[in-house]
């Protein structure tokens, strides 16, 4: 694997957050995490912890207060909101907990959407799209549209729109929330094959059992992160 | 290493415009058909008009313009009637084709039956005419015949469309009779509308030498029609007066009734600017539902914009998004409503046996418009889906 090369994918330094109120909210006090290229990394923490703020930081969709956020090398904070929307567009692949499927669009139109603001052509689009679906295992589902598929058949295709890009690392908030244990355990299987294959993921979550499962948990707390571990290599 | 650039193909920005319209069609055929209203109000009143201007031109062609008539103007001495000998005269002029005359019977009415009161004349003229009259001013028999040189010296009379009407005269066989100067006169004909020669709708015509042994006609006419060269028209018109009443030339007033029936179709323009504007209305009212209806769709697809915002939409991608999906809804109900308003027009125009115009102009004004309304109509919405920040449009969920 190539892990820790020349830099991080992500690396906060000191990082706050506050949302104006009576009294106001800090949701992140003083942050700081990196995630090497290759990691794949749970950010675990009850509901109100701040980790849907560090969420929105990470992918860039909100900006720190205080502090550094470098994605992929680059100071989130210089970057205008073209440049920020960039980044999106090619180095951060997103996954929902509500999947976020276009209804009435094919299971391969869905996933080469990951690649719209890029523009591609749409014939190179659906090239990757298709690769990628046979990537997550759906290679046999790719004119199906959401309705036809399972909970866990379109969390698949979400996680192949965000990986069609290639992007620098994988984002995905709750991605078994809202599925059954059955298919949020093969949604994890596969997070943990791409991790495999080299890809960089960070799941967001409040299960401390899903974050179990993964190699690196932070666990954060009242905007403060409480604890870093890394557990055993899964047998 | 460069920075990669958000980006997103116009033709993306056009589908992705147009998905939006196809998730909920009922709304969009809804909110698209106000528009059509305004249109095809517009393309309707527009494409009627010109219709209506179009059969005027086909019916100057066919009855051409080059036909002056000459009547006897206002007199400060009374009722004026042109000297007998002038129709000779100005049938001698250089340039001149074919001329003819009626000259009204004074003091003599058209009744349908003698019971009838002597006071009701229906305003219908009792007028000799001269036989060659239909082919000069260019007028047909509706049924039955026309007069000529033998039928013209018995009582014996013609009835233009009008007259006849008023008169209660649908058969032409010889079996009916009218009350005519103390005389029964035998319905020979009736002739259709004259365009050119309006009076000739309200009049009954009878033959030159009948008016004279009858009814004591003196044989001055009242109106002489002449076709002339259309080269020349200006210098005959010039030379008319004083050839047909040399000793007083001003009281002759000369016309030429093509430029009637011009101005008549020009007059339509007041009313069909009216319409014009009424049709803006409707437009307005239709912009206005379609922002309502895109002010809607902002609100209710945040999750889709932060979507799209996580994919690495730009600020100007989501605005352009929302401002198309408006254009194209406008659009949708321009086309519509321009169809429509077409399919009004050629209805109309068969209707009245007009020709179908619609000018080009029309259509280009009508999608200009469109396009203008629904552009307006998306310029707010769309700012605010563009100014929602990503995390706000993802968190309502």
């Amino acid at each position: 694997m190539t892990v820790s090369t020349a830099q991080p994918v992500v690396r906060l330094r000191d990082v706050h957050r506050r949302y104006p109120g009576r009294p106001p909210v800090r949701a992140l006090d003083g942050v700081s995490l990196t995630v090497a290229a290759g990691e794949l990394v749970a950010i675990v923490g009850p509901s109100g912890s701040g980790k849907s703020t560090l969420l929105n930081i990470l992918g860039t969709l909100d900006r720190a207060d205080a502090g550094e956020v470098r994605i992929d090398g680059q100071d989130v904070g210089s970057l205008s909101d073209r440049q920020l929307s960039a980044l999106r567009a090619h180095r951060i692949g997103f996954v929902f907990q509500q999947f976020f499927l276009s209804p009435g669009v094919t299971a391969l139109d869905n996933v080469a959407d990951g690649l719209l603001y890029t523009g591609m052509s749409p014939r190179e689009r659906r090239r990757r799209a298709a690769r990628t679906l046979a990537r997550v295992g759906l290679a046999d589902r790719t004119h199906h549209r959401p309705n036809e598929l399972s909970g866990g058949q379109r969390q698949r295709v979400a996680v192949a729109r965000a990986l069609v890009g290639r992007p620098s690392f994988l984002l995905a908030d709750e991605p078994t929330g809202a599925l059954d244990s059955a298919s949020g355990a093969a949604v994890l299987k596969l997070l943990h094959e791409l991790h495999d294959g080299g890809t960089t993921v960070i799941v967001i979550t409040h299960d401390h059992g899903v974050a179990a499962e993964l190699p690196r948990q932070v666990h954060i707390l009242d905007g403060r992160i409480e604890s870093d571990e890394y557990s055993l290599e899964r047998s | 290493m460069s920075a990669p650039r958000s980006r997103l193909r116009p033709r993306d920005t056009v589908r992705v415009a147009f998905s939006g319209l196809r998730a909920r069609p009922l709304r969009a055929v809804l909110s698209a058909l106000g528009i059509a209203v305004g249109i095809a109000a517009m393309v309707a009143v527009v494409g009627i008009s010109a219709s209506s201007r179009e059969q005027v031109h086909q019916q100057l062609r066919s009855l051409g313009t080059n036909l002056l008539t000459v009547a006897p103007g206002q007199s400060f001495v009374g009722e004026a009637s042109l000297p007998p000998e002038s129709v000779d005269m100005v049938a001698r002029l250089d340039d001149v084709g074919a001329v003819s005359a009626v000259g009204v019977v004074p003091d003599t009415a058209v009744y349908r039956t003698d019971e009838i009161d002597p006071n009701q004349t229906n305003a219908i003229a009792v007028s000799a005419a001269r036989t060659d009259l239909l082919d000069t001013v260019g007028a047909t028999v509706a049924s039955g015949r026309w007069l000529d040189d033998a039928l013209g010296a018995f009582p014996v009379v013609v009835l233009g469309a009008d007259a006849a009407d008023l008169l209660g005269v649908a058969r032409t066989d010889g079996d009916v009779q009218v009350w005519l100067g103390g005389e029964w006169f035998t319905v020979a004909g009736v002739l259709d509308p004259v365009p050119l020669a309006p009076e000739l709708d309200s009049s009954a015509l009878i033959g030159w030498p009948v008016a004279a042994s009858l009814l004591d006609f003196d044989g001055s006419p009242t109106t002489i029609y002449q076709r002339v060269d259309e080269a020349a028209i200006d210098d005959v018109r010039a030379l008319l007066p004083s050839t047909v009443d040399p000793a007083t030339p001003e009281e002759v007033a000369v016309s030429r009734p093509s430029d009637a029936l011009a101005a008549q179709a020009a007059t339509d323009e007041t009313l069909t600017t009216l319409l014009l504007a009424l049709g803006g209305v409707a437009l307005l009212v239709g912009g206005i539902g379609v922002a309502n209806t895109m002010v809607i769709a902002v609100l209710e697809r945040r999750s889709e914009v932060g979507l799209r915002r996580a994919l690495g939409a730009t600020r100007a991608h989501i605005r352009r998004q929302f401002l198309g999906e408006s254009v194209l809804l406008a659009a949708l109900g321009g086309v519509g409503g321009a169809v429509l308003g077409g399919a009004a027009t050629a209805a109309f125009a068969t209707s009245r046996d007009w020709p179908f115009a619609l000018p080009v102009w029309v259509l280009a004004g009508a999608a200009g418009a469109t396009m203008v309304v629904g552009a307006l109509a998306g310029a707010y919405p769309a700012a605010r889906a563009a100014r929602m920040p990503p995390t706000a449009a993802l968190s309502t969920v």
